[in-house]
């Protein structure tokens, strides 16, 4: 079998008393579609965060693309990495965001541009034709002077997949994309990432988007109080979910 | 065609009908009270025991003039120490390291905690401290000579000001959104780039208004600065009235430099922060 992308091993993170995490591992292969799937305040967004960096493990590890996050085997003991090295290895991995999160002082071109030019020193004028081809690839070429605050929910959301990708990540993070999305702006965004997937991108989607998950997931995986309770291929955990909690969350749900 | 419902009868249509104006008699009388209380204060003024010609005389005399320069100058080199210091101590305050958190919030209590007048005195008397002052080995000079009324006055003001701007900062931080700050670091940044380009720049928004708030308090505060022999403003007048005497008339004369001066600085407010309000959705007034 080939090596994972992305490795989980064990992964635990408590916040004070409560448990967001307890010793979830799971393995994502290049150019899957993970979908992650489950009740609020089961830990799926602790998961991506855990896997960007965002917030840091207790216990437990996670590789990617064969390297350890966030920490380095030493002397049989686990040594943090600075932040520098962190943020390096951030590199790796695009992050969208529920709440979109686009700088809101800078227009769309520049919310693309700043990672690629200010993070890995690369020309503004390459910055700015690959932005403006990204931007075109979400369908929002038109757009590229406008302020956040002067895009609807949907544009915005698909300038910060674009933002993401900029940085030629090799995994894409994907925190409840649509949730935070009037009803009929939710379909432009999955459009964009339905494209993605059919480029070849490696993703983990934490979303309640069944359809999406259906049409798109290659892995959906349930998660319940910080543990997965059930994973694998889409039509069977969303078809015929053999866990009675899985089975309950889906009747719940649709 | 769709029907027009049946509506009930006894209300007529009142679209056409035009409002009345209203007639104010509160704002008219008000209005002629206040004329009366400022025409008696007028009259008071104008034979009282002021020599007016003495007030026009002076208005654009050379001390006074070089007054204001020494003032503005003083104000902008203060206020350019205080937000630098205001930028530096509000990133120590919100940093995770609990020294660099307990310094910043000592030196905000320190000189937020005792009189602006007396940390002046005390920076222009250190020379009765430490005679001399140096760096071992390098470079040293009595402190009376380093100690100028310009250098006592910066230190004084700038430092004090730098407290009070570090509050300030600090609430424009806390204003920004956490999740830009994630969203800076997942595209890489690390915390500093982050502050410097993505919070800060947000931050100012909220911070420019209260900012010229202070930096109008500090071309006022400048005039403290005359009780360590600084040439501002106000220093100037009083070195006139010692000699002759026209106390009230010098006094009218700062007064007036101080309020145009104000005057012109609010519209120069308005332009930052129309610079600092871009993205950001009108919002309606």
């Amino acid at each position: 079998m080939t090596r994972p992308l992305v490795a989980v091993r064990s992964v635990s993170k408590n916040f004070g008393e409560f448990c967001a995490l307890d010793r979830v591992s799971l393995d994502v292969r290049a150019g899957e579609v993970l979908c992650l799937i489950g009740a609020s305040g089961s830990g799926k967004t602790t998961l991506l965060r855990c896997i960007n960096q965002l917030t840091s493990a207790d216990s437990g590890g996670i590789w990617l693309d064969g390297e350890l996050l966030g920490v380095r085997e030493e002397g049989g003991r686990l040594h943090r990495l600075t932040e520098r090295q962190i943020a390096r290895q951030r590199l790796k991995t695009g992050m969208v965001f529920q709440r979109f999160n686009l700088f809101p002082h800078k227009t769309a071109l520049e919310n693309i541009t700043e990672g690629p030019v200010q993070v890995q020193g690369r020309s503004k004028q390459d910055a700015r034709a690959e932005a403006m081809e990204l931007l075109g690839r979400v369908g929002l070429a038109a757009k590229a002077d406008a302020y956040p605050s002067q895009l609807s929910g949907g544009q915005q959301q698909r300038v910060a997949i674009a933002r993401a990708l900029a940085m030629k990540p090799m995994l894409m993070l994907f925190d409840e994309p649509t949730s935070a999305l009037d009803p009929e702006l939710v379909g432009e965004v999955l459009a964009v990432m339905k494209e993605l997937a059919r480029s070849g991108m490696t993703m983990m989607v934490v979303t309640h988007e069944l359809g999406f998950a259906r049409e798109v997931a290659d892995t959906v995986v349930y998660m319940d109080h910080g543990a997965i309770v059930e994973s694998g291929p889409a039509a069977e955990v969303l078809g015929k979910p053999r866990e009675v909690r899985t089975q309950s969350f889906l009747s719940a749900v649709i | 065609m769709r029907a027009a419902p049946t509506l009930a009868e006894g209300f007529p249509d009142l679209s056409g009908v035009t409002v009345a104006r209203q007639a104010h008699w509160g704002r008219w009388l008000a209005a002629a009270a206040i004329l009366v209380v400022l025409a008696a204060i007028g009259r008071a003024f104008v034979n009282g025991q002021i020599e007016w010609s003495y007030v026009s005389r002076f208005l654009t005399a050379k001390v006074i003039l070089e007054g204001i320069i020494n003032t503005m100058v003083m104000a902008v080199l203060a206020m350019a120490l205080g937000i630098v210091l205001g930028v530096i101590v509000a990133i120590m305050r919100l940093s995770s390291n609990p020294v660099l958190a307990s310094v910043a919030a000592g030196y905000t209590w320190l000189f937020r905690g005792t009189p602006l007048i007396l940390q002046l005195l005390l920076w222009f008397n250190l020379a009765l401290v430490f005679p001399t002052i140096g760096i071992p080995g390098l470079w040293s000079a009595r402190a009376v000579d380093v100690m100028t009324p310009f250098l006592s006055a910066l230190l004084g003001l700038g430092i004090n000001q730098g407290a009070y701007t570090s509050e300030v900062m600090r609430a424009g931080m806390l204003s920004v959104d956490a999740g830009q700050y994630e969203a800076a670091q997942a595209i890489g940044m690390g915390r500093l780039r982050a502050l410097r380009r993505i919070i800060l720049p947000q931050a100012m928004r909220v911070v420019i208004p209260p900012l010229g708030n202070e930096f109008i308090g500090m071309v006022k505060a400048t005039s403290l600065a005359s009780v360590i022999q600084y040439p501002e403003l106000l220093h100037s007048a009083e070195n006139i009235y010692y000699a002759n005497s026209r106390v009230i008339e010098l006094l009218i004369v700062a007064g007036f430099w101080y309020l145009l001066v104000v005057s012109i600085l609010t519209p120069l407010q308005m332009l930052l922060e129309r610079r600092f309000a871009r993205g950001a959705a009108q919002v309606a007034r």
